[in-house]
Protein backbone atom coordinates (compact mmCIF):
# COMPACT_ATOMS: atom_id res chain seq x y z
CA UNK A 1 0.00 0.00 0.00
CA UNK A 2 1.23 3.65 -1.26
CA UNK A 3 0.68 5.41 2.40
CA UNK A 4 2.59 8.62 3.01
CA UNK A 5 3.18 8.95 6.90
CA UNK A 6 2.53 12.17 7.44
CA UNK A 7 -0.97 11.55 6.89
CA UNK A 8 -4.12 11.27 8.85
CA UNK A 9 -6.13 8.71 9.83
CA UNK A 10 -8.08 6.57 6.66
CA UNK A 11 -11.33 5.17 6.88
CA UNK A 12 -12.00 2.23 5.60
CA UNK A 13 -14.82 -0.18 5.70
CA UNK A 14 -13.46 -3.67 7.05
CA UNK A 15 -10.55 -4.63 9.28
CA UNK A 16 -7.93 -7.40 8.77
CA UNK A 17 -9.30 -9.34 11.47
CA UNK A 18 -12.50 -9.64 10.06
CA UNK A 19 -12.09 -12.89 7.84
CA UNK A 20 -12.23 -14.37 11.68
CA UNK A 21 -15.24 -12.68 13.06
CA UNK A 22 -18.85 -12.91 11.28
CA UNK A 23 -18.17 -9.28 10.04
CA UNK A 24 -21.87 -8.91 8.85
CA UNK A 25 -23.03 -8.98 12.32
CA UNK A 26 -20.95 -6.08 13.49
CA UNK A 27 -21.34 -4.01 15.52
CA UNK A 28 -22.41 -5.80 18.40
CA UNK A 29 -24.63 -6.05 20.47
CA UNK A 30 -22.94 -5.40 23.77
CA UNK A 31 -22.49 -2.09 25.11
CA UNK A 32 -20.70 0.66 24.90
CA UNK A 33 -17.51 0.10 27.46
CA UNK A 34 -17.82 -3.51 27.82
CA UNK A 35 -14.70 -5.77 27.33
CA UNK A 36 -16.06 -8.76 26.08
CA UNK A 37 -15.23 -7.87 22.87
CA UNK A 38 -11.69 -7.03 23.64
CA UNK A 39 -11.73 -10.63 24.56
CA UNK A 40 -13.36 -11.90 21.44
CA UNK A 41 -10.80 -9.99 19.34
CA UNK A 42 -8.08 -11.33 21.54
CA UNK A 43 -9.15 -14.93 21.18
CA UNK A 44 -9.76 -14.67 17.30
CA UNK A 45 -6.01 -12.82 17.19
CA UNK A 46 -4.37 -16.26 19.45
CA UNK A 47 -6.81 -18.46 16.73
CA UNK A 48 -4.64 -16.62 14.04
CA UNK A 49 -1.07 -16.79 15.39
CA UNK A 50 -1.38 -20.16 16.89
CA UNK A 51 -0.73 -22.13 13.74
CA UNK A 52 -3.64 -24.43 14.13
CA UNK A 53 -5.96 -24.42 11.18
CA UNK A 54 -8.93 -22.34 11.91
CA UNK A 55 -11.22 -25.69 10.79
CA UNK A 56 -9.60 -27.51 14.48
CA UNK A 57 -10.45 -24.71 16.08
CA UNK A 58 -14.05 -24.80 17.94
CA UNK A 59 -16.11 -22.01 20.25
CA UNK A 60 -18.17 -22.76 22.81
CA UNK A 61 -20.39 -20.40 25.19
CA UNK A 62 -22.99 -20.78 27.43
CA UNK A 63 -26.21 -17.99 27.98
CA UNK A 64 -25.53 -14.30 29.06
CA UNK A 65 -23.56 -11.46 27.19
CA UNK A 66 -20.56 -13.13 27.54
CA UNK A 67 -22.71 -16.15 25.81
CA UNK A 68 -23.00 -13.95 22.14
CA UNK A 69 -18.70 -14.10 21.87
CA UNK A 70 -19.79 -17.67 20.00
CA UNK A 71 -22.03 -16.00 17.71
CA UNK A 72 -19.43 -13.18 16.68
CA UNK A 73 -15.96 -15.25 16.29
CA UNK A 74 -15.90 -17.04 12.64
CA UNK A 75 -14.86 -20.45 14.15
CA UNK A 76 -16.90 -23.69 14.27
CA UNK A 77 -19.22 -22.23 17.25
CA UNK A 78 -22.19 -23.62 19.07
CA UNK A 79 -23.78 -21.28 22.25
CA UNK A 80 -25.35 -23.80 24.10
CA UNK A 81 -27.83 -23.64 27.24
CA UNK A 82 -27.39 -21.94 30.54
CA UNK A 83 -24.58 -23.39 32.40
CA UNK A 84 -23.86 -26.32 29.67
CA UNK A 85 -21.46 -25.22 27.89
CA UNK A 86 -18.60 -26.99 29.30
CA UNK A 87 -20.10 -30.80 29.41
CA UNK A 88 -20.64 -30.15 25.65
CA UNK A 89 -17.69 -28.65 25.02
CA UNK A 90 -16.00 -32.21 27.08
CA UNK A 91 -18.16 -34.33 24.03
CA UNK A 92 -16.50 -32.36 21.80
CA UNK A 93 -12.99 -32.58 23.36
CA UNK A 94 -13.35 -36.28 23.97
CA UNK A 95 -14.70 -37.55 20.91
CA UNK A 96 -12.48 -35.51 18.85
CA UNK A 97 -8.91 -34.65 20.56
CA UNK A 98 -7.36 -33.15 17.73
CA UNK A 99 -9.94 -30.13 17.82
CA UNK A 100 -8.73 -27.05 20.29
CA UNK A 101 -11.74 -26.62 22.28
CA UNK A 102 -12.54 -23.28 23.55
CA UNK A 103 -15.22 -22.37 25.96
CA UNK A 104 -15.76 -18.30 26.32
CA UNK A 105 -18.66 -17.29 28.71
CA UNK A 106 -19.41 -15.43 31.81
CA UNK A 107 -18.33 -16.02 35.40
CA UNK A 108 -22.46 -16.57 36.15
CA UNK A 109 -22.94 -19.49 33.19
CA UNK A 110 -19.64 -21.39 34.38
CA UNK A 111 -19.51 -21.04 37.59
CA UNK A 112 -22.85 -20.62 39.32
CA UNK A 113 -25.83 -22.37 36.60
CA UNK A 114 -22.29 -24.70 35.37
CA UNK A 115 -20.69 -24.98 38.70
CA UNK A 116 -20.95 -28.46 38.87
CA UNK A 117 -19.54 -29.25 35.27
CA UNK A 118 -16.66 -26.44 35.81
CA UNK A 119 -15.10 -28.41 39.15
CA UNK A 120 -15.84 -32.15 37.08
CA UNK A 121 -14.18 -30.88 34.44
CA UNK A 122 -11.36 -29.41 35.91
CA UNK A 123 -11.47 -32.34 38.28
CA UNK A 124 -11.05 -34.59 35.16
CA UNK A 125 -8.48 -32.74 33.55
CA UNK A 126 -10.36 -32.41 30.24
CA UNK A 127 -9.00 -30.84 27.41
CA UNK A 128 -10.58 -27.63 27.40
CA UNK A 129 -9.77 -23.87 27.14
CA UNK A 130 -11.79 -21.77 29.39
CA UNK A 131 -12.11 -18.32 29.15
CA UNK A 132 -14.10 -16.65 32.08
CA UNK A 133 -15.16 -13.24 31.47
CA UNK A 134 -16.03 -12.05 34.75
CA UNK A 135 -18.18 -8.92 35.27
CA UNK A 136 -19.06 -9.35 38.66
CA UNK A 137 -22.87 -9.53 37.72
CA UNK A 138 -25.29 -10.94 35.73
CA UNK A 139 -25.15 -8.43 33.03
CA UNK A 140 -27.76 -9.54 30.72
CA UNK A 141 -30.80 -10.15 33.15
CA UNK A 142 -30.68 -6.61 34.65
CA UNK A 143 -27.45 -6.76 36.37
CA UNK A 144 -28.32 -9.08 40.01
CA UNK A 145 -25.71 -10.44 42.28
CA UNK A 146 -24.13 -13.55 41.25
CA UNK A 147 -21.41 -15.73 42.57
CA UNK A 148 -18.46 -13.31 42.28
CA UNK A 149 -20.09 -10.20 43.29
CA UNK A 150 -17.72 -8.44 45.75
CA UNK A 151 -18.74 -7.79 49.05
CA UNK A 152 -20.28 -4.61 49.60
CA UNK A 153 -20.94 -4.10 45.69
CA UNK A 154 -24.79 -3.11 44.72
CA UNK A 155 -26.38 -4.44 42.36
CA UNK A 156 -29.71 -4.82 41.39
CA UNK A 157 -30.72 -7.92 44.00
CA UNK A 158 -28.13 -6.84 46.40
CA UNK A 159 -29.16 -2.84 47.06
CA UNK A 160 -27.66 -2.16 50.06
CA UNK A 161 -24.77 -4.10 49.63
CA UNK A 162 -23.01 -7.84 48.63
CA UNK A 163 -23.38 -9.68 51.68
CA UNK A 164 -22.23 -12.74 50.34
CA UNK A 165 -18.41 -14.04 50.18
CA UNK A 166 -17.62 -14.28 46.63
CA UNK A 167 -15.71 -16.88 44.21
CA UNK A 168 -11.84 -16.89 43.87
CA UNK A 169 -11.99 -18.09 40.57
CA UNK A 170 -8.15 -18.80 40.19
CA UNK A 171 -8.19 -20.65 43.69
CA UNK A 172 -11.09 -22.67 43.12
CA UNK A 173 -9.56 -23.95 39.56
CA UNK A 174 -6.15 -24.59 41.53
CA UNK A 175 -8.20 -26.55 43.99
CA UNK A 176 -10.24 -28.65 41.90
CA UNK A 177 -7.03 -29.26 39.11
CA UNK A 178 -6.34 -27.20 36.04
CA UNK A 179 -3.75 -27.69 34.32
CA UNK A 180 -3.49 -23.78 33.87
CA UNK A 181 -4.95 -20.86 35.28
CA UNK A 182 -4.34 -17.39 34.72
CA UNK A 183 -6.12 -14.22 35.45
CA UNK A 184 -6.10 -11.02 33.71
CA UNK A 185 -8.08 -7.92 32.80
CA UNK A 186 -9.54 -6.90 28.93
CA UNK A 187 -6.28 -3.81 30.16
CA UNK A 188 -4.26 -6.27 29.83
CA UNK A 189 -4.93 -7.43 26.09
CA UNK A 190 -1.24 -8.14 25.34
CA UNK A 191 -0.57 -10.79 28.20
CA UNK A 192 -4.13 -12.29 27.52
CA UNK A 193 -3.84 -13.28 24.16
CA UNK A 194 -0.32 -14.52 25.20
CA UNK A 195 -1.91 -16.64 27.91
CA UNK A 196 -4.64 -17.58 25.07
CA UNK A 197 -2.50 -18.48 22.73
CA UNK A 198 -0.43 -20.69 25.30
CA UNK A 199 -3.28 -22.37 26.36
CA UNK A 200 -4.48 -23.51 23.02
CA UNK A 201 -1.02 -25.33 22.74
CA UNK A 202 -1.74 -27.47 26.33
CA UNK A 203 -2.86 -30.28 27.63
CA UNK A 204 -5.37 -30.85 29.63
CA UNK A 205 -7.90 -28.23 31.45
CA UNK A 206 -6.96 -24.66 31.29
CA UNK A 207 -8.44 -21.65 32.68
CA UNK A 208 -8.27 -17.92 32.45
CA UNK A 209 -10.07 -15.96 33.93
CA UNK A 210 -10.59 -12.23 32.26
CA UNK A 211 -12.25 -9.63 34.12
CA UNK A 212 -13.96 -7.06 32.23
CA UNK A 213 -16.05 -3.98 32.93
CA UNK A 214 -19.69 -4.13 32.70
CA UNK A 215 -20.64 -0.38 32.53
CA UNK A 216 -24.40 -0.90 32.33
CA UNK A 217 -25.11 -3.69 34.82
CA UNK A 218 -22.37 -3.37 37.83
CA UNK A 219 -20.87 0.19 36.88
CA UNK A 220 -24.07 1.65 37.49
CA UNK A 221 -25.38 0.90 40.59
CA UNK A 222 -21.62 0.94 41.99
CA UNK A 223 -21.10 4.68 41.11
CA UNK A 224 -18.09 3.76 38.66
CA UNK A 225 -19.38 5.51 36.02
CA UNK A 226 -18.36 4.08 32.56
CA UNK A 227 -16.41 1.29 31.28
CA UNK A 228 -13.48 3.97 30.68
CA UNK A 229 -13.77 3.94 34.27
CA UNK A 230 -13.62 0.57 35.50
CA UNK A 231 -10.37 0.10 33.12
CA UNK A 232 -8.55 2.87 35.10
CA UNK A 233 -9.73 1.42 38.19
CA UNK A 234 -7.83 -2.07 36.35
CA UNK A 235 -5.08 0.00 35.57
CA UNK A 236 -4.64 1.45 39.05
CA UNK A 237 -5.28 -2.05 41.66
CA UNK A 238 -3.96 -4.17 39.15
CA UNK A 239 -0.50 -6.09 40.53
CA UNK A 240 1.10 -8.77 38.58
CA UNK A 241 2.16 -11.34 40.76
CA UNK A 242 2.75 -14.82 39.17
CA UNK A 243 3.58 -16.54 42.45
CA UNK A 244 1.21 -15.04 44.39
CA UNK A 245 -0.57 -17.50 46.98
CA UNK A 246 -4.23 -17.94 45.37
CA UNK A 247 -5.51 -17.93 48.48
CA UNK A 248 -4.85 -14.33 48.68
CA UNK A 249 -6.15 -13.43 45.43
CA UNK A 250 -10.01 -12.78 46.35
CA UNK A 251 -10.92 -9.81 44.62
CA UNK A 252 -12.16 -7.13 47.18
CA UNK A 253 -13.69 -3.72 46.24
CA UNK A 254 -14.58 -2.59 49.52
CA UNK A 255 -11.12 -0.75 50.08
CA UNK A 256 -10.66 2.27 46.75
CA UNK A 257 -6.26 1.00 47.36
CA UNK A 258 -7.55 -3.20 47.26
CA UNK A 259 -5.15 -4.71 44.98
CA UNK A 260 -6.18 -7.11 42.15
CA UNK A 261 -3.60 -9.45 41.39
CA UNK A 262 -3.47 -10.92 37.91
CA UNK A 263 -1.03 -13.00 36.33
CA UNK A 264 -0.35 -16.74 35.05
CA UNK A 265 -0.25 -18.60 38.44
CA UNK A 266 -0.46 -22.25 37.31
CA UNK A 267 1.12 -24.05 34.95
CA UNK A 268 1.27 -27.97 35.01
CA UNK A 269 1.80 -30.46 32.64
CA UNK A 270 -1.02 -32.87 32.88
CA UNK A 271 -2.30 -35.11 31.02
CA UNK A 272 -5.92 -34.55 29.07
CA UNK A 273 -8.75 -36.68 30.04
CA UNK A 274 -9.66 -39.19 27.62
CA UNK A 275 -11.54 -42.51 28.86
CA UNK A 276 -10.63 -44.87 26.36
CA UNK A 277 -6.20 -43.59 26.15
CA UNK A 278 -6.06 -42.90 30.25
CA UNK A 279 -4.66 -45.48 31.95
CA UNK A 280 -6.67 -48.08 34.00
CA UNK A 281 -6.83 -47.83 37.60
CA UNK A 282 -4.64 -49.96 39.69
CA UNK A 283 -6.18 -53.51 40.36
CA UNK A 284 -8.38 -53.80 43.34
CA UNK A 285 -6.04 -56.04 46.35
CA UNK A 286 -7.35 -59.57 46.82
CA UNK A 287 -8.48 -60.68 50.02
CA UNK A 288 -5.19 -61.63 51.24
CA UNK A 289 -3.44 -58.71 50.39
CA UNK A 290 -6.00 -56.42 52.71
CA UNK A 291 -5.84 -59.39 55.70
CA UNK A 292 -1.89 -58.49 55.62
CA UNK A 293 -2.42 -54.41 55.61
CA UNK A 294 -5.72 -54.38 57.93
CA UNK A 295 -3.84 -55.42 61.16
CA UNK A 296 -1.27 -52.93 60.86
CA UNK A 297 -2.94 -49.73 59.39
CA UNK A 298 -6.48 -49.94 61.28
CA UNK A 299 -4.96 -50.95 64.44
CA UNK A 300 -6.67 -48.95 67.26
CA UNK A 301 -4.04 -46.83 69.25
CA UNK B 1 10.34 9.03 21.16
CA UNK B 2 7.34 10.15 23.82
CA UNK B 3 7.60 8.90 26.66
CA UNK B 4 5.34 10.80 28.91
CA UNK B 5 3.15 7.31 30.06
CA UNK B 6 6.15 5.57 29.96
CA UNK B 7 7.77 4.96 33.19
CA UNK B 8 11.27 2.94 32.24
CA UNK B 9 13.47 4.11 29.46
CA UNK B 10 15.07 1.23 27.54
CA UNK B 11 18.47 1.26 27.47
CA UNK B 12 19.23 0.95 23.68
CA UNK B 13 16.81 3.86 22.85
CA UNK B 14 19.19 5.67 21.01
CA UNK B 15 19.88 2.88 18.69
CA UNK B 16 16.37 1.41 18.38
CA UNK B 17 14.40 2.40 15.48
CA UNK B 18 11.04 3.19 16.48
CA UNK B 19 8.12 2.23 13.92
CA UNK B 20 6.07 4.41 12.43
CA UNK B 21 2.43 3.15 11.70
CA UNK B 22 -0.52 4.65 10.37
CA UNK B 23 -4.34 4.52 11.62
CA UNK B 24 -7.17 3.04 9.89
CA UNK B 25 -10.53 3.69 11.41
CA UNK B 26 -14.15 2.35 10.64
CA UNK B 27 -16.50 4.58 12.22
CA UNK B 28 -19.61 3.18 11.51
CA UNK B 29 -18.90 0.43 14.12
CA UNK B 30 -17.46 2.97 16.77
CA UNK B 31 -19.49 3.29 20.39
CA UNK B 32 -17.28 5.96 21.66
CA UNK B 33 -16.06 3.52 24.65
CA UNK B 34 -12.57 5.73 25.05
CA UNK B 35 -10.32 3.00 25.58
CA UNK B 36 -8.24 3.71 22.22
CA UNK B 37 -8.29 7.24 22.76
CA UNK B 38 -7.01 6.97 26.78
CA UNK B 39 -4.88 4.33 26.44
CA UNK B 40 -2.82 5.42 23.44
CA UNK B 41 0.97 5.32 24.51
CA UNK B 42 1.88 8.13 22.65
CA UNK B 43 -1.52 9.99 22.66
CA UNK B 44 -2.73 9.72 18.82
CA UNK B 45 -5.88 10.14 19.05
CA UNK B 46 -8.69 12.15 19.41
CA UNK B 47 -12.31 12.40 19.49
CA UNK B 48 -14.46 13.64 16.26
CA UNK B 49 -16.53 16.67 15.74
CA UNK B 50 -18.36 14.25 13.38
CA UNK B 51 -21.03 11.82 14.66
CA UNK B 52 -21.44 8.20 13.13
CA UNK B 53 -24.73 6.66 12.40
CA UNK B 54 -25.62 5.99 16.13
CA UNK B 55 -24.74 9.28 17.56
CA UNK B 56 -21.04 8.90 18.42
CA UNK B 57 -17.86 10.43 18.15
CA UNK B 58 -15.10 8.08 16.73
CA UNK B 59 -11.15 8.46 17.25
CA UNK B 60 -9.27 10.59 14.30
CA UNK B 61 -5.94 11.38 14.42
CA UNK B 62 -4.99 14.45 16.73
CA UNK B 63 -3.49 17.64 15.02
CA UNK B 64 0.29 17.51 15.18
CA UNK B 65 0.15 13.92 15.73
CA UNK B 66 0.14 12.79 12.00
CA UNK B 67 3.32 10.94 12.31
CA UNK B 68 3.14 9.81 16.56
CA UNK B 69 2.35 6.55 15.65
CA UNK B 70 4.50 4.02 16.50
CA UNK B 71 2.31 0.97 15.34
CA UNK B 72 2.10 -0.52 18.81
CA UNK B 73 -1.34 -1.75 18.24
CA UNK B 74 -2.72 -1.52 21.37
CA UNK B 75 -5.68 0.29 19.81
CA UNK B 76 -6.24 -2.12 17.58
CA UNK B 77 -6.29 -5.31 20.60
CA UNK B 78 -8.09 -3.27 22.92
CA UNK B 79 -11.03 -1.77 20.68
CA UNK B 80 -14.24 -4.44 21.57
CA UNK B 81 -15.50 -3.29 18.17
CA UNK B 82 -13.18 -4.09 15.73
CA UNK B 83 -13.23 -0.27 14.36
CA UNK B 84 -10.08 0.58 14.95
CA UNK B 85 -6.44 -0.51 13.44
CA UNK B 86 -2.88 0.10 12.19
CA UNK B 87 -0.40 -0.61 9.82
CA UNK B 88 3.27 -0.12 10.00
CA UNK B 89 4.98 1.82 7.72
CA UNK B 90 8.53 1.92 6.40
CA UNK B 91 9.51 4.53 5.95
CA UNK B 92 12.36 4.84 3.53
CA UNK B 93 16.14 5.35 4.48
CA UNK B 94 17.21 8.95 3.99
CA UNK B 95 19.03 9.47 0.51
CA UNK B 96 22.79 9.95 1.65
CA UNK B 97 24.57 12.94 0.01
CA UNK B 98 26.29 11.95 -3.03
CA UNK B 99 29.98 12.57 -3.87
CA UNK B 100 30.56 15.01 -6.66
Amino acid sequence: MNVTPASRETVVDSHPADGLMRADRLPHILCPGCGIGSIAHCYIDAVARSGIGEDRHVCVSGIGCSGRAAGYVNVDSYHTTHGRAIPFAMGIAVQNPSLVVTVISGDGDLTSIGGNHFIHAARRNVALNVICINNFNYGMTGGQAGPTTPRSAKSSTTPFGCWERPFNLPHLAEAVGASFVARWTTLHVRQLQDAILYSMNKTGFRFIEVLSPCPTGFGRPNDIGDGLTEMQNYMRRCVVDEDADLRDTEIDLTHPDSRIVVGNFVDLDCPSFHPALTEPPPPPRSAAAWAAVRPTQFRAS
Amino acid sequence: MPLSKTKRIPIDISSAQVPRGRVFTIPSRCKQCNFCIEFCPTDVLAYSKEINEKGYHFPIVAEGKEEACVHCRFCDLICPELAIYTQEVVVAAEPQEQSP
